[in-house]
């Protein structure tokens, strides 16, 4: 008898795994907020809100590529980097205006996207270790291009890192539409059912004739675009180009956002709601912690516990 | 020896099992059978500790257990043959054989030595000469099947379970089973045994249980169940409609006149194939025969552009196809079925919706759009004609029986409306119905001018199915059976001549 209730009780925590890693991060989000209605002071006030998102967007958008990266059973160290290379770009091109700067530092997240795509696609290096060496050629390359901390002074750069439409930062309206066309891609094109194909199993995707190198490059593009995207909106945001400190361990607040959102580190699904749910709930987590008066390092702490509840409730569910 | 009683198994939105009652004797084989999706593996699987039973109790050597990991059903003495092969693909054949009881040395190390002779000498037992060093991945699933089997008897079993266990193997190797199953009956073992080859049931079965949709709806001795009453029993309808159906077989009327659909030229791969070319007419089932070994995957892959080849090349319609290139061959209308479903088939965390339409996703899309509402029909279609048993096409095909994950694969390239379709072992693991049902899609596509190459280890298919049998031996085209010549004798005898220029007779 003890035996068959048992038997049941696996089922019901099964489930409630299944649940937890489906819908944990949105739970998390809602107890976040009321609790800090409660707790913290000012906390509801437009403007609070307009701060948070603001400083939660670039993390967002760098997760939505770190998503894809995940989702074809890979992973993007290089997003970090891709931030510095973006910022230290814009310095060296605002002279010919703030457009041509961004598109320099956009092209840069491209350029770092393929050579990362390259060696993963057609050398066949681990993503771990392609990305790693990309982390690191990348900052190096952002410090050669620019040595030290340079204010960045055009109204145009100013505009976008603090305007608004009817009261919502742009950078919140860009993340937004960007978190929403990465979804469209994941779930309505061809390209978001062959790359989730192949993060689930390799040699079927490819004996099924899926361009397996292609779908892997246009991954890392993205993922590489997405990164200089942050980067630019960080660098309008702080007007000031910094590719020492900028986008540092960028990579692991984006896999965060991404493991707590039920992106399975295996591969094969990418879910982009849970995504930005994601990042939102490390984004309330670090204010809550800095709102209370708790030293910066209690924030890590708790990502880390965040991280090993998400990867436990997303480990490889018993089969029984 | 080992039984059941009112065993209940539920997965969400399935009920695999309900009720069960089973009881296995020893110095007794039993079969187990049922149509795909029956539950036989679920059951298996809840014998030995994989699954653990929502209700109803297991009973070994007259005390209820329950194991709780399949180790500990080993353990205790009941060794399993899953049907997936469950070894290390990337571990030496003697590693697999001997993995979790190593022989130690003086130090506690691994003798490899011992462990390298030992497990060659169990394998020779069975008639497989390979070298034990080699991976295992790089043999055929036949031969990884016979080092399960070697594996499963060379422990000290009381109990030996076998989930389709021939489904890869060649008649000479099933006699080789036949002959290690007799000698465990002998010495009084319980041997429970599943298989959707009904003349082996007949073969070597005592006792019969035969499932449907969860359910045990006869058990009994095998030798007093009628062959049609059995297939009545597993398809649930009554004898007389079984009887009318048949067992259809291809019928393969074709124009012999008419320009190849396919030709392959002297594909050559190192060590693998010399100068194999073979051609395909529209509408035309060209079988290829052979041992395992003999380069049958090897040729299907190489003309599919997964096995990159060293000379030779493939043409469709008469235009080249570029080699080395799945998605040319694709393109060109050449389509694959897989021998190793599980490893380079089916995409196991997606849907079977998904599945299907993953090869003509580009045809289903514009402009890199999926057209949804096309994909639902295709789906649909397929999933009715060949009767895939799931709990709807958004389930995980992981989560499917064997044969219907089979069943996905072949929709998958049927999908493709290929102009030639490589098939290579097709109707592994799937019920009776439903290879009747497979049988008559690929004639009807073959009558619409595909062409068709058939690998398949049951001869009986491979002769009736095939219009032409060209026979491989060590990847070479050692003859070609055409008309009144396709018969399972002249097969088997072309298969034991030795081809020119090789010296060895029998291997
Ligand atoms: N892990 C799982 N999750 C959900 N459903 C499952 C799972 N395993 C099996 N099933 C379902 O249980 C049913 C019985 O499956 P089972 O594998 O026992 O069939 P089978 O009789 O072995 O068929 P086959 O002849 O195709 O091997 C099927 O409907 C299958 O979809
Ligand atoms: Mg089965």
């Amino acid at each position: 008898m003890t035996e068959l209730t048992l038997g049941r009780v696996t089922a019901d925590r099964d489930r409630l795994l299944r649940l937890l890693q489906q819908y944990g991060v949105y739970a998390g989000v809602v107890v976040l907020l009321l609790a800090n209605t409660v707790f913290t002071p000012h906390f509801l006030s437009a403007e609070n809100f307009r701060t948070q998102a603001v400083q939660v967007a670039p993390v967002l958008i760098v997760a939505l590529g770190m998503a894809l990266a995940i989702g074809s059973e890979g992973v993007d160290l290089s997003v970090g980097s891709v931030m510095a290379l973006s910022t230290s770009l814009i310095s060296l091109y605002l002279g010919y205006g703030p457009w041509i700067a961004a598109l320099a530092a956009v092209i840069g997240g491209i350029v770092v996207g393929c050579a990362n795509g390259a060696l993963i696609a057609f050398v066949g290096v681990q993503p771990i270790v392609a990305t790693l060496a990309l982390m690191v050629a990348g900052r190096g390359l952002a410090l050669v291009l620019l040595p030290q901390l340079k204010d960045v002074r055009d109204p145009g750069m100013a505009a976008l890192g603090s305007g608004d439409v009817l009261g919502v930062p742009y950078l919140v309206l860009i993340a937004a539409a960007l978190a929403l066309v990465v979804a469209f891609v994941v779930r309505r094109t061809t390209f978001g059912r062959q790359l989730l194909a192949i993060g689930d199993s390799r040699p079927a995707a490819r004996l099924a004739g899926l361009p397996v190198r292609r779908v892997l490059i246009i991954v890392y593009v993205c993922s590489g675009a997405l990164a200089a995207i942050a980067g630019v909106l960080a660098t309008a945001r702080l007007t000031a180009s910094d590719p020492t400190s900028l986008g540092t361990l960028m990579e692991l607040s984006a896999i965060t956002a991404v493991v707590v959102g039920g992106t399975p580190l295996s591969g094969g699904r990418v879910r982009i709601g849970g995504t930005v749910a994601g990042a939102v709930l490390i984004q309330l987590l670090t204010t809550t912690l800095i709102k209370h008066d708790l030293p910066p390092s209690w924030t890590q702490i708790a990502q880390a516990v965040v991280i090993v509840l998400a990867v436990y409730a997303a480990r490889e569910r018993g089969k029984r | 020896m080992l039984s059941v009683s009112g065993l209940t198994k539920t997965f969400p939105g399935v009920r695999a099992l309900s009720g069960v009652d089973f009881t296995a004797r020893a110095g007794e084989v039993h079969a187990l059978i049922g149509e795909n999706g029956a539950g036989k593996s679920t059951l298996i699987k809840v014998l030995t500790g994989v699954h653990r039973p929502d209700e109803g109790e297991v009973t070994y050597d007259g005390s209820p257990v329950r194991f709780a990991t399949p180790l500990q059903a080993q353990h205790a003495g009941i060794s399993t043959i899953y049907q997936e092969v469950n070894l290390v693909p990337l571990m030496s054949v003697a590693r697999n054989l001997f993995l979790g009881r190593e022989p130690r040395g003086p130090l506690g190390l691994i003798d490899f030595r011992r462990m390298h002779r030992e497990a060659d000498a169990a394998l020779r037992e069975l008639g497989v000469r390979v070298d034990v060093r080699r991976p295992l991945r790089e043999l055929g699933v036949g031969v990884q099947q016979m080092v399960a089997l070697a594996r499963a008897v060379s422990v000290d079993a009381r109990v030996v379970i076998m989930d389709e266990p021939t489904s890869s193997l060649e008649p000479r190797e099933v006699r080789t089973l036949f002959r290690v199953i007799r000698m465990l009956r002998e010495r009084g073992i319980a041997v429970i045994y599943v298989s959707h080859r009904l003349d082996e049931l007949y073969e070597i079965c005592d006792a019969v249980t035969v499932l449907r949709d969860g359910r045990v709806v006869h058990t009994g001795r095998m030798a007093e169940l009628e062959r049609l009453r059995l297939v009545a029993l597993m398809l649930g309808r009554e004898i007389g409609e079984v009887q009318g159906e048949g067992l259809t077989k291809f019928s393969g009327g074709h124009d012999a006149e008419a320009e190849p659909v396919l030709r392959a030229e002297e594909l050559t791969v190192r060590h693998e194939l010399h100068g194999v070319s073979l051609s395909v007419r529209p509408g035309e089932v060209v079988g290829l025969g052979g041992l395992l070994g003999s380069g049958r995957s090897e040729t299907a892959k190489a003309i599919a552009g997964a096995l990159p080849t060293d000379s030779g090349r493939v043409l469709v319609a008469g235009v080249p196809v570029r080699p080395g290139s799945t998605p040319a061959a694709i393109r060109a209308g050449i389509s694959l079925l897989p021998e190793d479903r599980k490893a380079e088939g089916i995409v196991p965390g997606l849907s079977v919706r998904e599945n299907i339409a993953l090869a003509a996703l580009p045809g289903l899309s514009r402009f890199g759009l999926v057209d949804e509402g096309r994909i639902d029909r295709i789906v649909d279609t397929f999933m009715k004609r060949l009767r895939i048993k799931a709990a709807g096409p958004h389930q995980k095909v992981g989560e499917l029986s064997g044969g219907n994950q089979q069943k996905v694969l072949l929709a998958r390239w049927l999908a493709m409306q290929p102009k030639v379709l490589l098939l290579d072992e097709p109707t592994r693991g799937i019920d009776v119905g439903a290879k009747a049902e497979v049988q008559k899609l690929i004639d009807e596509l073959a009558d619409d001018g595909l062409g068709v190459l058939l690998i398949s280890s049951d001869t009986e298919e491979l002769i009736e199915g095939s219009d032409r049998v060209v026979v491989l031996k060590d990847g070479v085209v050692v003859e070609e059976l055409t008309g009144d010549a396709v018969t399972e004798d002249r097969l088997m005898r072309a298969i034991a001549t030795a081809p020119a220029g090789t010296g060895d007779p029998d291997d």
